[in-house]
């Protein structure tokens, strides 16, 4: 929402120039970039040759917005729930994805179980890659040279960066993610959330936590 | 000794903090990354995790820094589709020019 509260329409030109709007450019009005021109057309020339369809393209976007971390709390918090579909879970998450109805997508991913001696932290040093699937798009800092750097010579130091500070006590592995083989973290259960449904748990789970750089609070992020 | 690094391999290399940042994917780049997955799937099976990987890693040091994440990706996969004779580069070089002589309008 934005905050001026001033009584006026927009349908015409404002011309009072008192009330002056700051620039806000449409998407649509700004001239597109070089790498912008090369993707519609490259999606065009795709098209007509029938390679892929206006409707398939389509269709693939509003697929991936359906792709959050929510999926990847969910089966945390199953695990949290039931040991058996824990140990699953470690063990084959396709297998233990598909009792959930999930698709953990073509590429395997490692569950990596944090533990009161041990914390993991996942990484992919050589170029993005993530446990999408589960997770949906990296953000823009797992994709940073800085992080891609340092995660696996200074781990520590790095999840203090992002407010994550371990004991000593507790060792951290790091996992580099390659194009064929995929990670996420299962953290600890956090202490006193007994009572929480099912549902209530995955709501503490959030992207940070899978990845490793931070550890699931007591009250919901959302 | 001799750094023999090529120059995406920079795992262990010192640097600054990292910035915790992100942004919404922006709809062009929701496209590339769609493009991308339906020429990787079963049916059209063009261009593997891999073939990306190498093609992003083949761009060269200067372009590596200089594009951002998704025009990496763009780059790379318009350079191996024009590697494996899906487009030609007449036929992008016509379809950019023809793009950008009606920019503005509203993508696909």
């Amino acid at each position: 929402m934005s905050d001026h509260h001033h009584d006026h329409s927009h349908d015409g030109y404002d011309v009072d120039p008192l009330h002056h709007h700051p620039p806000q450019p449409d998407l649509e009005d700004t001239p597109l970039t070089h790498h912008q021109v090369m993707q519609m057309a490259v999606a065009e020339l795709l098209i007509e040759k029938e390679i892929i369809s206006a409707d398939e393209l389509r269709r693939q976007i509003d697929f991936m917005d359906t792709i959050t971390p929510a999926r990847g709390a969910r089966l945390v918090a199953r695990a949290w729930v039931d040991e058996g579909f824990k140990s699953r879970l470690i063990a084959n998450s396709k297998a233990a994805g598909a009792e959930l109805d999930m698709d953990i997508g073509p590429i395997p991913i490692l569950v990596m179980e944090n533990t009161p001696k041990t914390h993991n932290l996942i990484v992919c040093t050589l170029c993005s890659c993530y446990p999408r699937f589960l997770l949906g798009i990296p953000p823009d800092w797992y994709k940073s040279r800085s992080y891609r750097r340092r995660a696996i010579s200074e781990p520590r130091k790095v999840l203090a960066e992002f407010g994550t500070d371990l004991s000593d006590n507790v060792g951290i592995k790091v996992h580099d993610s390659t194009a064929d083989m995929r990670y996420m973290v299962l953290p600890m259960r956090p202490e006193g959330t007994d009572g929480m449904s099912e549902g209530e748990l995955a709501n503490l789970v959030t992207r940070d936590c899978m990845v490793g750089v931070s550890v699931p609070g007591t009250t919901s992020a959302s | 000794m001799t750094d023999r690094r090529r120059h995406h391999d920079m795992g262990g290399l010192e640097d600054g903090p990292v910035k915790v940042s992100e942004h919404n994917s922006e709809p062009w780049e929701k496209r590339v990354d769609a493009v991308r997955s339906l020429l990787s799937d079963e049916k059209r099976n063009l261009l593997s995790v891999d073939e990306l990987r190498r093609a992003i890693e083949d761009l060269g040091a200067d372009a590596y820094d200089r594009y951002n994440y998704y025009e990496r990706w763009m780059a790379a996969m318009a350079n191996i589709l024009l590697q494996k004779n899906v487009i030609s580069v007449d036929e992008l070089g016509r379809k950019m020019a023809e793009v950008e002589a009606r920019q503005g309008n509203k993508p696909i």
